[in-house]
């Protein structure tokens, strides 16, 4: 922790991680408005610039961006998180598993995973969405069927180099149950580098939700993510009317780049390999 | 070598035949096309007439069925909107996709491998420094939003190009091509140029990374002890070196481009195959969009083999392996 | 021909400087054989770079002279000592899997060496580079010429390296350890024929190595090197035979030929120290059995001996 802070841009990149976090989960209490309470909405404000009344303007309907963005970031984060999570757990184990099962299993998992990701994310992403439809608890069904796949790589690969460790042997000598190992053992000392990568993936997640929700894929026009709100102000773009786009799509780039700022200083520390010599 | 082209070739109809299924089977359960092509207005009687027209009237898994006969033969069935052969209108396509593509990848190629080796022989540089942190923000950019700015700044503000669109084509060994006049490329620029951003920033890490690690290898230092100039130790010992693991990295993000140009189509309103993949999504316009994914799925799997026969031209190490 | 004085080369390491050259000085005459013996972290193999002009950032030579045919070669404009190396001093390295370039064939590797410092047509090049290849024992040169350094086994390899730095007919040669990373029966090979080839070709020669007995029968004078610094440094029989310095008689109870039968192998107690942390006074202090108080602060040095205990 303290060589992470010495470093001043992923220390920077932290504060920002940290204050994006509280937002979204203060939303509701620190917006100036609910921006989804219709009734709270006044068209006679409708794109208002910047400044005034309303710091960062306001939409076609009238409200306030930056409630909008807050609630938006509310949206973009959980998604990330959630599929991140999930991911993480479930690419996780069977990486895991496959590593400590071995014979046909992980062949065939590892086909699945070298197959998958040799496709883009975003095609398979859309693919997914295409066929289940909007929502949230899709988009996040979608992202995780995306990522699961890196973490069971990273996993795999992690855990074979645990596998053949001495204390690994210890633990089979003793008689531990194999679920014991893989849970207490194994998984525990793959974490690294699924750390690692899970920073990356978050990353990557929020900015493909923002992609399918700005194509109009994503999430429903109810919960507007950030993508949804740059996308509902393109339209105002060309006329000059920039704020509406502008400023969700800033509260964007700073999410990704905290995340990748804390996740490039993480690979530089857990990954002795790669640390700068 | 054969063997491995075979296996390859036999593992793509597998995808293929996956993919197909998957995506088929996926659409017809999301939303009747019908719905969406006849009047609302119309009766019953003209909506069952539609859908005997398209076929739609058989069970789910005799259209399969026929779907996978006609996939054989090399026709995906006709588009529902355009009604004409779904594979002719994504391949009518497919040349504005390309040369975006093209366009994208020589930007972030031809800037990205030079900054990259910048960066990576002279690391504590305020130059290498600024590369570096232009990169990571590169990295962090959303691609659509970038598009954004780039139509915002470019187009309206300055007004030096236009935002939307492909420029004059022309006829090029049977393909419409834009990119061969200044006026199509004027047009072009924003959008490749918005595709390549991340790329990039991608190639500029990477390469980095690269020579970073090679430079401190001892063959570089041999090189130098003989007295060789080092314009000749950095542009053929350490290039050719670098150049293998990046040409897999960069076939790779050839096929990751072209399933980008999705974003970049959609924004720039470039008539190519990616935005007429999300307009047949749209319009449920089921033919197109399989033909799109098979077609994108057959490319990706080529451009994979493609890149592994180059790697071996590439390596020495690796043609040997396989002679034996 | 070649005169060092009072060189040092530092390192800026994350623990602080690193003195991996400290105060440096020896002579070389025309076709004589030095062995530079030490440790791994002893600074030898830097000391070879500095001689050629190799250090990198963020190591440099910050001082000392070194005095190569009459030049000086510290501070030397980088294209001036390009054309040095390679033509009048040449370098061989330790693994000759890693000094070859992989991607390249031995022609292409062989070649542009001739043309960084000639300019023949293609066709002379190649039979300068077939001759050498003769020259250094590899059989059909012709074929092998067209390969690629994955197809040659380690000792070819080396071989092939020792024919690229003989290109130039240089008259001096530093070797860094090149027969560590070969087979014991490659080792003797591949010394024996560089103990020809310098003799052929009139070459001085600096062999850098951890192993005394390497140079025993071979340098004609032997420099040992701890902690940067050179210890001690005589013809071969008088350092061999009656060591002075208490680092080098603890090197050669070490060695396993030096006894047979004899009394056990001694080991030298403790560890390399970091050239970033080492101790006040004389660096070997913590490790010797001779150390007294008079060894913290800076012992007085004889002519070649940096240690004021009398061995012999």
């Amino acid at each position: 922790m303290k060589e992470f802070l010495s470093n001043r841009i992923a220390a920077t990149g932290l504060a920002m991680l940290m204050v994006v976090i509280a937002i979204a989960l203060f939303a509701p209490w620190i917006s100036p408005q609910n921006p989804y309470d219709l009734g709270k909405l006044d068209l006679m404000d409708s794109r208002l610039e910047p400044g005034g009344k309303y710091l960062l303007g306001t939409d076609g309907q009238g409200r306030d961006m930056l409630s909008a963005i807050f609630y938006g970031l509310r949206v973009s984060l959980l998604v990330g998180a959630a599929s991140g999570v999930i991911a993480l757990t479930l690419g996780g184990l069977l990486g895991v598993l496959a590593a400590y099962v071995g014979g046909r299993f992980e062949s065939i998992l590892m086909r699945i995973v070298d197959i998958q990701l040799g496709f883009p994310a975003i095609l398979v992403a859309l693919i997914l969405i295409a066929v289940l439809g909007k929502g949230v608890d899709k988009i996040i069904f979608a992202l995780v069927c995306v990522q699961w796949a890196y973490y069971a790589r990273t996993a795999r690969s992690a855990a074979l180099v645990e596998r053949g460790k001495e204390y690994m042997e210890a633990a089979r000598g003793l008689g531990l149950s194999r679920t014991r190992i893989v849970l207490k053992h194994l998984l525990p000392n793959a974490s690294p580098p699924l750390i690692v990568v899970g920073t990356v993936q978050v990353a990557h997640a929020i900015a493909l939700e923002a992609t399918l929700s700005f194509l109009g894929l994503g999430l429903p026009a109810t919960e507007p993510s950030l993508g949804l709100l740059i996308a509902n102000g393109y339209e105002y773009l060309l006329s000059g009317k920039y704020w509406i786009s502008m400023y969700p799509g800033v509260a964007l780039l700073l999410t990704i780049l905290a995340i990748n700022l804390v996740g490039d200083q993480l690979r530089d520390q857990l990954n002795p390999r790669l640390s700068r010599a | 070598m054969t063997v491995y082209v075979l296996r390859r070739l036999a593992q793509t109809l597998l995808v293929l035949f996956v993919t197909s299924g998957l995506v088929f089977g996926g659409l017809y359960l999301v939303g009747d096309p019908v719905e969406i092509l006849v009047n609302p207005q119309a009766d019953q009687e003209e909506r069952a007439r539609t859908a005997a027209a398209l076929g739609l009237d058989k069970p789910v898994l005799e259209q399969y069925g026929l779907f996978l006969k006609g996939m054989f033969a090399g026709d995906l069935g006709k588009s529902f909107v355009f009604g004409r052969p779904a594979l002719e209108v994504i391949l009518e396509r497919m040349p504005a996709t390309l040369e975006l593509a093209f366009l994208a990848m020589l930007m972030s190629v031809g800037l990205g491998i030079p900054l990259g080796l910048y960066a990576g022989l002279y690391p504590d540089r305020k130059t290498s420094k600024a590369i570096m942190a232009g990169s990571i923000l590169g990295f962090s950019l959303p691609t659509f939003w970038v598009g954004l700015l780039l139509i915002m700044v470019f187009a309206v503000q300055l007004g030096w190009l236009p935002s939307t669109g492909r420029g004059p084509t022309e006829n090029v060994f049977g393909f419409s091509i834009s990119i061969f006049s200044v006026e199509g490329l004027r047009y072009a620029f924003l959008p490749s140029l918005n595709l390549a951003l991340f790329k990039l920033s991608l190639i500029i890490r990477l390469t980095r990374a690269q020579v970073r690690e090679q430079a401190l290898l001892d063959y570089i230092r041999f090189a130098r002890a003989k007295g060789l100039p080092r314009s000749r130790v950095i542009g053929v010992h350490l290039l050719k070196n670098i150049l293998i693991p990046l040409v897999t990295v960069i076939g790779l993000e050839l096929g990751s481009v072209i399933a980008f140009a999705i974003v970049t189509e959609s924004i720039f309103a470039w008539p190519g195959m990616g935005k007429l993949v999300i307009d047949s999504i749209f319009q449920l316009d089921r033919p197109v969009v399989v033909a799109y994914l098979l077609v994108v799925v057959f490319m990706f799997i080529m451009i994979n083999l493609v890149v592994d026969v180059l790697y071996s031209a590439l390596d020495p190490r690796v043609r040997i392996a396989e002679a034996k | 021909m070649l005169e060092i004085e009072n060189l040092v080369t530092e390192f800026a390491t994350r623990d602080g400087i690193a003195r991996a050259v400290n105060d440096v000085s020896f002579e070389l005459k025309p076709k004589e054989i030095l062995g530079v013996v030490g440790e791994s972290g002893s600074g030898k193999s830097v000391l070879g770079y500095s001689m050629i002009g190799l250090v990198d950032p963020p190591g440099r030579v910050v001082s000392g002279s070194v005095r190569f045919e009459g030049r000086e070669l510290i501070g030397l404009p980088e294209e001036e000592m390009r054309a040095l190396r390679g033509k009048r001093i040449a370098m061989i390295f330790q693994d000759p899997m890693m000094t070859l370039n992989p991607v390249l064939s031995i022609e292409t590797q062989m070649v542009e060496t001739v043309f960084a410092h000639e300019s023949f047509d293609r066709a002379k090049a190649r039979k300068i580079c077939l001759e050498n290849l003769e020259l250094v024992g590899i059989a059909s040169p012709e074929r092998r010429l067209k390969q690629y350094p994955h197809e040659f086994s380690g000792g070819m390899r080396q071989r092939v390296a020792i024919a690229i730095a003989l290109l130039h007919r240089p008259a001096l040669i530093i070797a860094d350890e090149p027969t560590t990373a070969l087979d014991v029966t490659v080792q003797g090979q591949i010394l024996y024929e560089m103990q020809r080839l310098v003799r052929e070709t009139g070459a001085a020669l600096v062999w850098i190595t951890h192993d005394l007995s390497v140079v025993a029968g071979f340098a004609d004078s032997v420099a040992v090197m701890y902690a940067g610094r050179i210890v001690e440094n005589g013809r071969t029989e008088d350092v061999l035979h009656s060591p002075r310095h208490p680092y080098t008689r603890s090197l050669l109870d070490s060695v396993p030929a030096n006894n047979i039968g004899q009394v056990r192998l001694r080991q030298i107690p403790g560890m390399t120290p970091s050239l970033a942390r080492l101790p006040a006074g004389c660096s070997f202090r913590e490790r010797c059995g001779h150390a007294d108080a008079q060894c913290s602060s800076m012992p007085e040095m004889k002519t070649s001996v940096r240690c004021h205990h009398p061995l012999c």
